[in-house]
């Protein structure tokens, strides 16, 4: 305030009090007949009517709403959509993935607060410019005055009419209770922000040493006491451990006797290879599908002992010994019964690959085989 | 007033047309003077029952929830019935605010800051106990659909999710219009006080608002997109509050009824509490021309209008119960009344439909006294009904077998009173801090204010 010198240099502009709202009705009908472009009317409530009087355009806010309130829709209608039936379809229900009518209250949910929320930065934000506690008004006794029982007009000195004498004599001839000129605080125009001043960058060294120790507090610390350790100490055993509930002392149960778990496979062949081979007949036929699949399972589960073609180049350098090939005439000369028990019952060193392998696998895993054996000992015809 | 009576010219909202300075001042003294040992003792009583509600609840996280009453098949008790009373509690807020704002109810400005803040307060409080429900608040974030190591969304065909959406643009809506309403009033006290710390706080929070009618051009605009946009939304939340309970199977909570019935008992339950706390509020603070008797006298009104709905909906659901003739749905509903929890449903007929009638005598609906108690019977009454809905029906399921009798317990009663100790804690916070009613609005309806045309 003791900074402000009145010269003509750094005038903002000058105001007139009034007490009466209806003098400002006629303040207003001369500057705007005047053609005044920088001026503004203040009071501490809208006042109603004024801006008409001021030739004030239609404010754009109702547009912006609906701009904003679609695009919360559109976005509502996108997030819905995608999640529920793209990128992890559940069926709920028996209602089809894209259920609309159930999706219509998080969709006018997000039309409701897009709208509303962005309307308001808009207009505090880009159509007020705020925050704003710098302007030349702030502080100054016409503010006050206005703020309280009084009503302002104010013109700017940039405004193209603006001549100091004029302007006072008109505010003077609607009988203003009081005209007060008001000039830019010197030292605010002159402020520039440094980026490199001590006290801003101690202040952002400060905020990251909070927010890192908070960060680090909470994922190295916090998360392991309790309750928030519920997902690491469980009332379950973990794999082989003992228990103290069975009188055995094992944790891991057997099932009861006679009893056959869900989807559990009966093997009706167990220790007969011969009658396997006979009587086990390969359901699938040599479609491109199965033969892909049974590729994918032999490259997975066969070929690190068996080699990429079954010629029983073993991947696994020694530690393991290695298989004889599957291209012997033993082998070719079996039918698919007998391969498919030697994948359900392991052969010498070979173990069982029944856990890793469903049914159609196996017979998938066969076909492929036979496709292998019939590439290395293609026949005269094969070649034709 | 003239002899020629015209009907078309409202009594005036503000009694006794104070002069715009004063108003200034009545509504700013509660900010700059101490508080009263009274003041102090209302903000013991409260924050000491936030507390008790803090350590039931701490309890509850570290013990686990086995610590409340929650049964099978009571699986949601307390925690829910406190969600909707508190939901409910926060929709008189809106009305005010919004509602009668769109049908130009001046009589509003003396009550709608207070009472939006009070939405605001309720709806916080609200929105902890879905949360404190779960037993493991601090996993709420997958509530949300964010994008996360599982690769899992949440479920949009559920009602719970639509509850998380609607509830949190409430809230989030709620502040906006509060906040939007605050700032002329913050640019007022910035300008007013002396204190040097007061003045930078509020200097922030009023964004440098200037009092400007090019601001006040777009600002009155905003207002009523705000209010256009909080009408249908208040609307929804306690609908889809409803839907929580109607898109379930269970006969009891199965009905169409549901969503028009809690929006009633929601706007019924939270004019209630509006008008306790303003009751108190006015005759501390001296803002008694402010927050008139009339303006009262007109929410007395509003209670007796919602009671009576609500009570429509008790009789319309018997009714199709009856109806319907569906054999589940009428033992429910028989059951409500004369069974196992006939005690809460008869607690809660006698204060929401029974004596809400005294409303209908002009001495009582000016009576603070017993407006005041009518009020309190109401709010029991509401908390009630939605513990009939929830407790009663879940007790008695399709399976006889697993019936159970649910009874809360200390903890359970803990949580409940913390709950009344933060929301009180809050709005007794607020009313020394912030100006209880909003001085630009009611400065516009006083006699004098405004220009005259010609």
């Amino acid at each position: 305030m003791d900074n402000q010198m009145n010269t003509s240099e750094n005038l903002y502009g000058v105001g007139a009090l009034f007490k009466d709202p209806n003098k400002i009705v006629k303040v207003v009908e001369k500057l705007v007949e005047l053609g005044y472009k920088h001026w503004d009317v203040h009071s501490s409530y809208p006042l109603h009517g004024i801006p008409k009087r001021m030739r004030l355009k239609w404010s754009p806010l109702g547009y912006v709403a609906l701009i904003l309130g679609l695009t919360g829709t559109l976005t509502g209608l996108f997030l819905t959509w995608w999640t529920m039936s793209v990128d992890y379809p559940l069926t709920i229900g028996g209602k089809p993935w894209f259920s609309f009518p159930a999706f219509v209250p998080v969709l006018f949910e997000l039309t409701v607060l897009l709208a509303s929320v962005g309307t308001a930065i808009v207009m505090l934000f880009i159509i007020f410019k705020f925050p704003n506690n710098q302007h030349p008004l702030h502080d100054t006794e016409y503010m006050k005055k206005v703020s309280v029982d009084h009503f302002g007009v104010f013109i700017e000195a940039k405004d193209e009419l603006f001549e100091l004498e004029k302007v006072k004599s008109l505010f003077n001839d609607f009988g203003a209770d009081e005209i007060i000129e008001i000039a830019y605080d010197r030292n605010e125009v002159a402020f520039k922000p440094k980026v490199f001043d001590v006290k801003f960058i101690s202040f952002l060294v400060v905020i990251a040493i909070i927010t890192s120790s908070v960060a680090y507090l909470f994922n190295n610390k916090i998360l392991y006491f309790p309750p928030f350790d519920f997902m690491l100490n469980q009332f379950r055993l973990g794999p082989q451990e003992s228990s103290t509930f069975f009188a055995d002392g094992f944790g891991m149960r057997k099932p009861p006797a006679g009893t056959v778990a869900r989807n559990q496979e009966f093997y009706p062949f167990k220790n007969k290879p011969d009658e396997a081979g006979m009587k086990l007949v390969n359901p699938l036929l040599a479609t491109k599908e199965n033969l892909e699949l049974g590729r994918n399972k032999f490259n997975t589960f066969c070929s690190p002992c068996h080699g990429w073609r079954g010629e029983g180049d073993s991947r696994l350098n020694g530690q393991f010994p290695n298989p004889p090939s599957l291209h012997s005439e033993k082998v070719r000369n079996w039918t698919d019964g007998r391969i498919y028990h030697v994948i359900m019952e392991g052969q010498n060193v070979m173990p069982s690959y029944a856990s890793q392998l469903t049914e159609k696998e196996r017979w998938a895993v066969i076909l492929y085989i036979r496709s292998l054996q019939r590439a290395l000992n293609a026949k005269q015809e094969d070649i034709q | 007033m003239s002899s020629n009576i015209d009907y078309s010219i409202e009594p005036e909202v503000v009694e006794g047309q104070p002069k715009l300075n004063q108003i200034n001042e009545a509504i700013a003294k509660p900010l700059e003077t101490r508080p009263s040992w009274k003041y102090l003792v209302a903000l013991g009583i409260s924050s000491t029952m936030l507390l008790i509600g803090a350590v039931c609840l701490g309890f509850s996280f570290y013990y686990g929830i086995g610590l409340w009453g929650n049964n099978q098949p009571v699986g949601w008790a307390i925690p829910i019935v406190n969600f909707v009373f508190w939901v409910g509690i926060g929709h008189a807020g809106t009305l005010i605010s919004a509602i009668l704002f769109l049908f130009r109810q001046r009589w509003r400005t003396g009550i709608s800051r207070f009472a939006e803040a009070m939405t605001i307060f309720a709806v916080i409080t609200a929105g902890l106990f879905p949360l404190i429900h779960t037993g493991r608040p601090w996993l709420a974030g997958y509530l949300f659909p964010l994008p996360n190591q599982h690769r899992l969304w949440v479920n949009f065909t559920s009602p719970l999710i639509w509850d998380v959406f609607a509830v949190s643009t409430y809230l989030t809506v709620s502040f906006v219009f509060w906040y939007i309403g605050l700032i002329p009033d913050l640019a007022m006290l910035r300008d007013r006080t002396k204190s040097k710390i007061k003045k930078t706080i509020y200097s922030i929070f009023s964004l440098g608002w200037r009092h400007s009618n090019r601001h006040w051009h777009h600002y009155e605009m905003i207002y009523l997109i705000l209010a256009g946009f909080a009408t249908p939304l208040v609307l929804s939340v306690h609908t889809i509050v409803s839907f929580d309970f109607a898109v379930s199977i269970l006969p009891g909570w199965h009905t169409t009824i549901f969503p028009p019935y809690f929006v009633a008992g929601a706007v019924f339950s939270g004019f209630a509490m509006v008008q306790n706390v303003l009751i108190v509020v006015r005759k501390i603070f001296n803002l008694e021309h402010i927050i008139t008797l009339d303006t009262l006298e007109k929410m007395n009104k509003v209670m007796l209008a919602t009671g009576m709905m609500v009570g429509y909906a008790y009789g319309m659901e018997f009714f199709i119960a009856w109806y319907s003739g569906n054999p589940l749905e009428s033992f429910v509903f028989l059951n409500r009344a004369f069974g196992n929890y006939a005690w809460a449903y008869w607690i809660m007929v006698s204060c929401n439909v029974i004596f809400t009638q005294l409303f209908w005598f002009k001495k009582i609906r000016r009576n603070i006294v017993a407006m005041f108690i009518i009020g309190v019977l109401v709010n029991v009454g509401m908390w009630f009904e939605r513990f009939v809905i929830v407790v009663t029906t879940l007790s008695r399921d399709f399976l006889p077998s697993s019936w159970d009798y649910y009874k809360p317990t200390l903890v359970d009663i803990g949580i409940l009173l913390g709950s009344f100790g933060l929301f009180f804690t809050l709005v007794i916070l607020f009313i020394r801090s912030l100006p209880v009613v909003s001085i630009s609005e009611v400065k516009a309806v006083v006699k004098g204010s405004q220009p005259v045309h010609h």
